[in-house]
């Protein structure tokens, strides 16, 4: 004989259902039609679900990648989840929030370097200023003596790069946030965006404001205190620990605010923008 | 778990001889993987969205069904895994007795709801570590933080092709139970006369 055996251990019930229209009372199914009815009904909505995971799946896998723009080169609906997390963990984020910072002594004396990208070209030194351009068009040249004329922050903090590596590193320079008071760019701090390129105009980072003000964002110039060597960015790099390697910009030639997102070298190349930590 | 592709970042090593690197380039090839990281963080960044919701929605489920008690390990259950497991290997002729679940399967089908939470602690400690530093701190730093969501990551992996497997083994009737939610159980009469009228049995 055979046996329907739920496996919560309840009997199944009659349905004792009476509407109001007084009809004839349907003859009982057996066993063995219950068990095709169940099965039926069970492996139908198992098929369908799987059909629509598997379609859902391979809509998303031939989804369109997005036109070339400030982002470019991911798929449509990704580049809206990327979008749309940073703005769910955007809310997380303080100044008061500080990266963990180390003794010197754990500092990395080979400190990892990535790519040469935008700092690989022909590059006087003696020429080099450090460019601002504001929102209505104004610019400042500054020299490396002016910013190593103010007072120095030093931090010792694990570099976290996208592709999984962590180094900690020692690194000096100005903050930030002593930057724009210094030179007189407070209306400026209060656009959303900072963007930096470097001379040769080959790479390229763009930072909300709120990260590049955090307090352990400087322009460095030195390293294990010495001076930033060529293929670390010489002569001012940017530090910024909120963020992974990828917007740490070696070699600033030029910084302008906005408050559109400036361009962005590896989010044209279907990272997210934010890349925050 | 693309995105532990980018950089040969895992590799076991003993005395400085290096066993396993994650991954060995074959693998990478086959996949088609080299210069897919931003791809791979792209659906990564979704899809941990719809995985901590099913986890979430599924240890509701199994509270308030009051299905958890058939899934979460007994007492005894860790000695019998032992012998489930002896059995499954054909060693052991014999399986303990079991309810919906035998003992190996109770430990598994919590062990991935602990390893499940264990994996958005660990990937929230990674992927905000300056914002959620108290979580990394937890983790042990972010670097071990790293390695313990590779690790888990590994394990789902395990998890996936061993479950599978077994339910390939344990054959049609159980697939059948596993997606209807009942089990059709052939009972042997007692009696030969009623035996008769029996041709499916």
């Amino acid at each position: 004989m055979k046996r329907l055996q739920p496996f919560n251990q309840q009997k199944m019930k009659q349905p004792v259902k009476h509407s109001k229209k007084a009809r004839k009372p349907k003859k009982e199914l057996t066993i063995e039609q219950k068990i095709t009815r169940r099965n039926f009904i069970s492996f139908t909505i198992f098929g369908a679900l799987s059909v629509t995971a598997f379609g859902g799946w391979r809509w998303l896998y031939k989804s369109p990648i997005e036109p070339n723009g400030i982002t470019g080169n991911a798929h449509v609906p990704l580049r809206r989840a990327l979008n749309k997390t940073e703005l769910a963990f955007r809310k997380f984020f303080s100044n008061n929030h500080l990266v963990k910072t180390y003794p010197k002594s754990m500092a990395a004396k080979n400190v990892r370097h990535n790519t040469d990208i935008g700092s690989d070209s022909h590059f006087a030194l003696a020429d080099w200023r450090l460019n601002v351009v504001k929102a209505n068009g104004e610019k400042l040249a500054i020299t490396i003596e002016q910013i190593m004329d103010l007072p120095k922050t030093d931090l010792v903090f694990d570099f976290k790069c996208v592709e999984g590596w962590d180094q900690i590193q020692h690194w000096g320079g100005l903050r930030f946030a002593d930057f724009i008071n210094h030179f007189g760019l407070q209306d400026q701090a209060t656009l959303d965006y900072v963007g930096m390129e470097t001379p040769d105009k080959a790479y390229y980072v763009g930072l909300d404001m709120q990260s590049a003000m955090h307090p352990q964002t400087i322009l460095a110039y030195e390293l294990n205190e010495k001076p930033i060597p060529f293929n670390h960015g010489k002569p001012l790099r940017l530090i910024i620990p909120v963020k992974y390697g990828i917007k740490n910009l070696k070699r600033i030639g030029t910084i302008t605010f906005s408050n559109q997102r400036p361009h962005d070298y590896w989010a044209e190349q279907g990272y997210d923008y934010y890349s925050g930590l | 778990m693309l995105i532990y592709w980018a950089n040969d970042e895992y590799k076991i090593t003993i005395f400085g001889h290096t066993y396993v690197r994650f991954f060995p380039d074959w693998y990478y090839n086959l996949l088609h993987i080299p210069q897919r990281l931003a791809e791979g963080m792209a659906f990564h960044f979704l899809f941990m969205w719809f995985f901590t919701l099913n986890g979430i929605f599924y240890v509701l489920y199994t509270i308030i069904s009051g299905e958890w008690r058939e899934l979460v390990p007994k007492k005894n259950s860790f000695k019998e895994a032992w012998l489930v497991l002896l059995h499954d290997l054909h060693i052991r002729k014999m399986a303990p007795p079991q309810n919906k679940y035998n003992a190996a399967q109770r430990i598994a089908y919590t062990a991935i709801i602990v390893m499940g939470v264990g994996s958005v602690i660990t990937g929230l400690a990674i992927y905000k570590p300056v914002q959620f530093y108290y979580l990394t701190w937890i983790c042990g730093g972010y670097h071990f933080a790293r390695i313990i969501h590779f690790a888990l990551t590994l394990g789902y992996v395990f998890f996936f092709i061993i479950h599978v497997v077994q339910v390939v083994l344990a054959g049609w009737n159980n697939f059948r139970s596993v997606v209807s939610g009942f089990e059709v159980i052939n009972e042997t009469p007692a009696t030969i006369q009623s035996a008769k009228d029996e041709t499916a049995g």
